[in-house]
């Protein structure tokens, strides 16, 4: 195992995090501000509670779901897409490494990033509501897993996008109508049994149920599901990442 | 002792059916410095990215130090470091970060010693905190220089260092390239400049659509290769020969003021004695003499073309 060149990647990769700060930091405490004050103080109106949760309080998960899904995804995909699109790849694939290293430093600093604006998030929303963790470790675990493996996602993404174009694609109109219909804002048993049914076969139900669930202890499908349903992505992109280091697909000509 | 690189019967078609290599076989010897010349597509970069591991070789063997490109790629690539023909640095990043990068990503521990020193070898020094894009080009090739070399490799490829470069920047990098010799690193570099491999190369390979034409010794190939002319200034005008000179490979320029003799080097005799002794039994009074010797250029040149009228 090269741990060098691991953490070699990884604090790279970081660094350009933290030379951005400050846009790292803000603009997810202004889109969560917006949320809350567009979704909590306009719809919560009209929806005091569900399920003995107060409006405010229940899209909390949502938010934080939506928020590191995305940041996960562009931060691995940008990642590993810029490398390719400025030449400095030529570096890596001449490196003494192996697709598992290359994984971990890039895969490893996206999850990271993405963790840090989850938790920012997270503090946002407690000053605009009472939040209550009803299971602390099953929180964390999720947020990290769904880290992990929406960074795993957005690494294939990275080396899958020819162009600047395609690197936006697959978030813009897959994952972002996905997480919106994906009971974010919402609890599936408020929609009509036809759409409750449609609704089960988007993966990002089980990641928000789950999530969810850890908070305030509801959930639309059982706890075990949603776990299962995040290792099981997470092991699908390892795969695919493997087959693609395997076969040099869109990086070693 | 084995070859530093050996390279076998390597072949590589691209996706689009291109063959970039068609089975080259090449033996690369530690602490020498190897030239590879060839126009445009001839296949050097496709070569040095093979044995480098950016691209996958469709068939054919590699070895570096012994060890196989594939099987212990960790143990080959960490020998090699290569600075590629484009200048591809990330235009935000710093210089002594991206130099500290690239040795880490080769499994070395951080070592600011030494990343200071490579620095300071190559003029970078005072740049160490400037990002890549304030650099000038001549700087930001030192910086992909200094990357190629942060992780102490044994064989460095060169994949046209000075295209675009000024020529204080080459006679730099010439010398940088001498001293990694006398630490007994092993070079290859590819070029356009013939005068280049003339000055720093031991060997000189020439390749043209995927096939290596030769490797040979610098000066083994220029003598091999190489015709002299002898330009003979004459003191007086002449009309024409006299037939008495008719042995001789001669040519009597336009104003008839001077003679241009050609003969090969590699002959047992040049006969420049007999011929100015020819000279002076005809009574020509020859005011002065002087000799030529065709470039790497010409033997390029001949060589190249003489591969495509075959084809």
């Amino acid at each position: 195992m090269n741990t060098q060149a691991v953490l070699s990647i990884y604090r790279f990769e970081m660094a350009r995090f933290f030379r951005t700060l400050a846009q790292s930091f803000i603009s997810p405490v202004i889109s969560t501000s917006l949320y809350f004050v567009v979704f909590g103080a306009a719809i919560g109106s009209r929806i005091a509670e569900v399920e003995g949760v107060s409006y405010g309080a229940f899209i909390v998960p949502g938010l934080i779901m939506l928020s590191v899904m995305t940041q996960a995804i562009s931060n691995a995909s940008f990642g590993i897409y810029f490398p390719k699109f400025i030449g400095t790849i030529y570096e890596l694939l001449s490196a003494p490494v192996n697709f598992l290293e290359i994984v971990l430093g890039y895969v490893g600093a996206a999850a990271t990033k993405a963790l840090f604006i989850g938790v920012v998030i997270l503090a946002t929303s407690a000053l605009f509501v009472d939040l209550q963790i009803a299971h602390p470790l099953a929180m964390i675990a999720f947020m990290v897993l769904t880290c992990i493996s929406f960074s795993l996602f957005g690494f294939i993404i990275g080396i899958w996008a020819r162009n600047f174009e395609q690197l936006q694609l697959i978030p813009l109109l897959v994952v972002t109508p996905l997480v919106f219909l994906g009971g974010s804002f919402y609890s599936i048993s408020m929609l009509p049994p036809l759409w409750q049914t449609v609704t089960l076969f988007n993966p990002v139900v089980y990641l928000v149920s789950g999530f969810r669930w850890s908070f305030f202890g509801l959930a639309d499908v059982p706890v075990g599901l949603s776990l299962l349903a995040i290792l099981g992505f997470t092991a699908l992109c390892l795969g695919i990442i493997w087959w693609i280091f395997r076969t040099g697909w869109r990086i070693r000509g | 002792m084995a070859a530093m690189v050996q390279i076998q019967d390597l072949r590589k078609v691209y996706d689009g059916g291109f063959e970039a290599l068609k089975g080259v076989n090449l033996d690369i010897e530690e602490g020498e410095i190897l030239a590879l010349l060839g126009p445009n597509g001839a296949g050097k970069t496709t070569l040095i990215s093979t044995i480098c591991g950016i691209t996958l070789p469709s068939s054919g063997s590699v070895t570096v130090g012994g060890y196989d490109i594939l099987a212990d790629y960790r143990k080959t690539r960490g020998l090699i470091g290569l600075v590629p023909q484009e200048i591809n640095l990330e235009p935000f990043e710093y210089v002594r970060n991206t130099v500290a990068f690239s040795r880490g990503l080769f499994g070395k521990p951080r070592n600011d010693g030494r990343v200071e020193e490579i620095l300071k070898k190559l003029s970078l020094w005072d740049k160490r905190d400037s990002k890549i894009m304030e650099l000038s080009g001549g700087m930001r090739r030192r910086v992909l220089i200094a990357k190629a070399l942060s992780h102490d490799p044994r064989v460095l490829f060169l994949d046209e260092p000075t295209a675009g470069v000024d020529v204080e920047l080459r006679r730099d990098m010439w010398d940088i390239v001498a001293q990694l010799k006398a630490d007994g690193v092993t070079i290859i570099l590819t070029t356009h400049y013939i005068e280049e491999a003339e000055a720093i190369a031991d060997r000189v390979g020439v390749i043209s659509k995927g096939e290596l034409l030769l490797v040979e010794d610098k000066s083994t190939l220029m003598t091999r290769m190489g015709r002299k002319e002898l330009r003979v200034d004459l003191q007086d005008p002449l009309t024409a020969l006299p037939d008495s000179l008719s042995d001789f490979d001669l040519a009597l320029a336009e104003d008839g003021l001077s003679v241009t003799y050609a003969y090969d080097t590699a002959a047992e005799r040049t006969g420049i004695a007999r011929l100015v002794g020819a000279f002076s039994a005809e009574g020509i009074v020859i005011r002065d003499l002087q000799t030529s010797q065709s470039s790497l250029e010409d033997i390029f040149v001949t060589l190249v073309h003489k591969t495509e009228d075959a084809a």
